[in-house]
């Protein structure tokens, strides 16, 4: 007998979401085709319940606390904001941690990038041409960064925690010297005319977090690039003696994090209406706990987009209502740690009784 | 059931009776007995999915019972926990041992029991009992202060059972210890094994390889379903055909398919060849050819050069000189992705670390290796990688037929199949096996042979790598016997007997 699992073959389905298991086991080869109407569950509402209920708890708690100034148009569109910003760097996240893999250098590389994308020269140019030399700035130096990070991690075989720290460090530090520490105050109208205007009553950026959001999704979980990330994340050796590559596929996956970090920096350049290198402070540790709570396993191999979303609402919430009751960022800070470690020992039993133990 | 009666030896070391273990959805364990002797060496037969390691973890403490009851020395005891089956002086030997790599061999025997005065560890003490015990075990030649991780399994196994003693244990189970060991290794394990139980130890043995076990064995106990088939069989005596009966509740003729009838005629150009092919301290000069058709089988010790051969082959490892070629053109070196693409498909001999990502989905894993084919602009099409991937697993069998099942629920025996899938459903033309029958249950053994036949006869070539010289001689039609990295042999199978290859083998081992 080779594996637990054998015996306790039925075992996984202590998971709610297993519609599977009402199907019996069947010996016989005949197999029907693929548009089961076993999926017709929706099994991520199930898999997400527990996030459905600590953000409706939250909202509850919002409520009662601080009445109609928690629950207007205006503060829920605060919310938004907030988490637009952050809520794209998580899901550029959720794909590395899904992978195995880990990004700390997200922070500071929003700030190198909202830098980059603001200095003098920089502006001169998009004032003459467009503001889209702006944007694009942004986007390539992120982008660049993070297959930089992919470089050292799949080719220098430098663990990700390593790598990415040392860019964290360098990046910052790179930000430092161009902003000579000031604040670059943007002066393109067009730019913050764009990324600061509301499109059917909701800001941009928050459309702009949509959109992210939904491609993430779509590329996680409907594309051979997600399901490749998965395989990685899952078993790295079995997929590269499947045939696939790893290493560039690790390397991408390294540019689409720094992609997303190179996005999040035009929306805080929009928010703030300025580039600065203490931009994105923190972020990563926020991210990764977004991505954390939302589900996705820190070992890799199993991730998920919605999960992160609530994630980032969660947190962002939270902030919100500690905000509005006059609490403390000192407040927040312990209740995002518990919220954490609460996450996390959920997720181990989840995983546990997956496996059968 | 084939009862024993109550023992004449006096009262048996442990005794369970009718012990049940139920998860949610099913009974892993549905009235168990077992009845394990002072002194003998008992061994536990059963096809995966029989209850075994849940009855390894019920003895471990792991588990704790629903029902049943459990005897030790005839006195009721409680196995509630790893601690309390250690106290009772029941120590497991897990397939997966559990050593930590980088502490040294003396500081793992002692683990959770570390020799210590006043809070400082001894260290000297530690390593005079470690190479005690080590002595006592056959093997003075580890060092008690060498790094684990440098060992060989052969060497880890050691460690685990010398713990094992220094706990002062009376049984001591051990679940498929020759699993990982070549054949010399496995006989230095049957003399420690040996000398245990004539020391009083009782051992509880799990193997898959009747040999085995009738080789060590005093008596047998089988399992099927969760239940005790027959418990106290004489290990020596009884008829394989009734185990194999009592374990499967059917009889296996023959176990391995019959040749093709018209085996691929000597002119047919060979679809893989492997020229003087070289990994510097691995192996050298390796050349064969494989035709369309053909089941090449490669025999040799553990550590021979096989899975390294078979690695480099596929690109998973880069030769330092000579040259593959699938059908007359070369494959480049140390590239995967070249092979896989000129049509290679690699079962590889650790399926768990190597072959699978376990927490996904079946059809997932089948598609692995062909979802291009499912995808337009990157975009994978679920429905035609479903039915494709369910096609195929239906082809070999895959059971239960659950495209969603995760993948890490399935015994040893379906894993494989899914192997086998993903490179089936990538129509490869050559194949290459290693070790494609380990953890793998006598019943679905059979079933693997006689795909790989069909395999063949569609015309794909197929090389088998396997620790099992029966296997070899059984399934292959040529045969090559390589020794301490060169082939030694290359023939008919029909040509060789298990007698000449285990000579070639002896002889590969000494030069």
């Amino acid at each position: 007998m080779t594996e637990k699992s054998a015996d306790g073959a039925q075992l996984d389905s202590g998971d709610v979401n297993l519609p599977a298991r009402a199907v019996p086991a069947e010996i016989a080869p005949t197999v029907t085709g693929g548009g089961s109407p076993r999926r017709s569950v929706p099994p991520g509402l199930m898999r997400n319940l527990g996030l459905i209920i600590a953000l409706a708890v939250l909202c509850v708690v919002g409520v009662i606390t601080a009445g109609d100034r928690f629950a207007s148009t205006d503060n829920l569109l605060t919310i938004l904001r907030l988490a637009s910003v952050i809520g794209v760097v998580s899901i550029g996240m959720t794909f590395v941690i899904t992978a195995g893999g880990i990004d700390l250098s997200v922070g500071a590389v929003v700030g190198l990038a909202s830098v980059w994308a603001t200095t003098t020269g920089t502006q001169l140019l998009a004032q003459d041409v467009h503001w889209v030399i702006m944007v694009s700035t942004a986007l390539l130096v992120g982008t660049a960064a993070g297959l930089l990070n992919g470089l050292m991690v799949a080719y220098g075989r430098i663990v990700p925690f390593i790598a990415t720290l040392a860019m964290m460090a360098a990046a910052r530090g790179l930000a430092e010297i161009i902003a000579n520490r000031q604040t670059q105050i943007i002066r393109v109208r067009e730019f913050l005319d764009v990324f600061t205007s509301d499109l059917l009553g909701i800001p941009v950026i928050v459309w702009i977090f949509a959109l992210v959001a939904v491609a993430g999704w779509v590329l996680l979980n409907r594309t051979t690039f997600g399901r490749r990330t998965f395989a990685i994340g899952g078993n790295p050796e079995a997929a590269r003696l499947a045939g696939i590559r790893v290493k560039r596929q690790t390397m991408l996956l390294y540019g689409l994090v720094g992609l997303s970090a190179g996005i999040a920096a035009v929306m805080i350049m929009a928010r703030t209406t300025a580039g600065s290198s203490t931009h994105g402070t923190l972020y990563e540790l926020d991210a990764i706990a977004a991505v954390v709570i939302g589900g996705t396993l820190l070992s890799g191999g199993r991730g998920t987009i919605v999960g992160t979303v609530f994630g980032v609402l969660i947190f962002t919430t939270l902030t919100n209502v500690f905000t509005l009751n006059n609490l403390s960022i000192s407040a927040q800070a312990i209740a995002k740690g518990l919220i954490i470690v609460a996450a996390v020992l959920l997720q181990q039993r989840v995983a546990a009784r997956a496996r059968g133990g | 059931m084939a009862k024993v009666e109550e023992d004449h030896t006096g009262v048996p070391l442990l005794e369970m009776r009718g012990i049940v273990k139920v998860f949610p959805g099913v009974r892993a364990l549905d009235g168990v007995d077992l009845q394990v002797r002072a002194g003998e060496v008992h061994c536990l037969l059963g096809q995966n999915g029989a209850g075994k390691s849940t009855l390894i973890k019920v003895l471990a403490g792991a588990h704790t019972i629903d029902e049943g009851e459990v005897l030790w020395q005839g006195q009721p005891a409680s196995l509630s926990s790893p601690v309390a089956a250690l106290k009772q002086g029941i120590a497991t030997i897990y397939q997966e041992l559990d050593l930590v790599d980088w502490l040294s061999v003396g500081e793992n025997i002692f683990l959770g029991h570390e020799l210590s005065r006043g809070g400082f560890s001894q260290r000297a003490t530690t390593r005079r009992r470690a190479r005690e015990l080590l002595v006592r075990l056959g093997h003075p030649e580890i060092s008690p202060s060498r790094e684990v991780g440098t060992l060989s399994a052969a060497g880890k196994q050691i460690v685990s059972m010398a713990r094992a003693l220094s706990r002062d244990a009376r049984l001591i189970v051990m679940d498929e210890p020759s699993a990982v060991l070549d054949g010399e290794e496995v006989e230095n394990l049957f003399t420690v094994v040996t000398d245990l139980a004539a020391s009083g130890v009782a051992v509880v043995y799990i193997s898959h390889r009747l040999e085995e076990i009738r080789r060590i064995g005093d008596r047998i106990t089988v399992l099927k379903d969760g239940r005790t088939a027959a418990t106290g069989l004489d290990a020596r005596s009884t008829p394989t055909v009734q185990l194999i009966k009592l374990m499967t509740g059917r009889s296996i003729e023959y176990v391995f398919p019959p040749r093709s009838i018209t085996p691929p005629p000597p002119q047919t150009p060979p679809l893989l060849s492997v020229d003087k092919l070289s990994r510097r301290g691995e192996f050298e000069d390796v050349t064969f050819d494989v035709r369309p058709g053909e089941i090449v089988g490669m025999a040799g010790l553990v550590g021979a050069g096989r899975s390294e051969i078979i690695e480099t082959i596929f690109g998973a490892r880069r030769s330092d000189s000579g040259s593959v070629q699938v059908r007359g053109t070369a494959l480049r070196n140390g590239s995967v992705r070249a092979a896989v693409a000129a049509g290679v498909g690699l079962c590889p001999e650790e399926r768990k670390s190597q072959g699978l990502i376990l927490d996904q989905a079946v059809y997932q894993n089948i598609s692995m290796a062909t979802m291009g084919r499912f995808s337009a602009a990157g975009f994978i099409r679920d429905s035609a990688e479903r039915s494709a991937a369910m096609k195929v697993a239906a082809t070999v069998d895959v059971r239960p037929a659950d495209p969603d099942r995760i993948v890490r629920t399935l015994s040893g025996g379906n894993q494989q199949k899914i192997v086998l899938a993903r490179w089936l459903l990538r129509e490869c033309r050559v194949l290459l096996l290693d070790e494609p029958t380990r953890g793998v249950d006598v019943g679905a053994r059979s079933e693997i042979y006689l795909l790989i036949r069909n395999l063949a006869d569609s015309g794909v070539a197929v090389v088998v790598v396997s620790s099992e010289v029966e296997e070899v001689l059984g399934l292959a039609d040529r045969v090559l016997v390589v020794g301490a990295g060169r082939v030694l042999h290359d023939g008919p199978a029909a040509d060789i007997d298990e007698n000449q290859v285990l000579d070639l083998i002896m002889a590969g081992a000494a030069a």
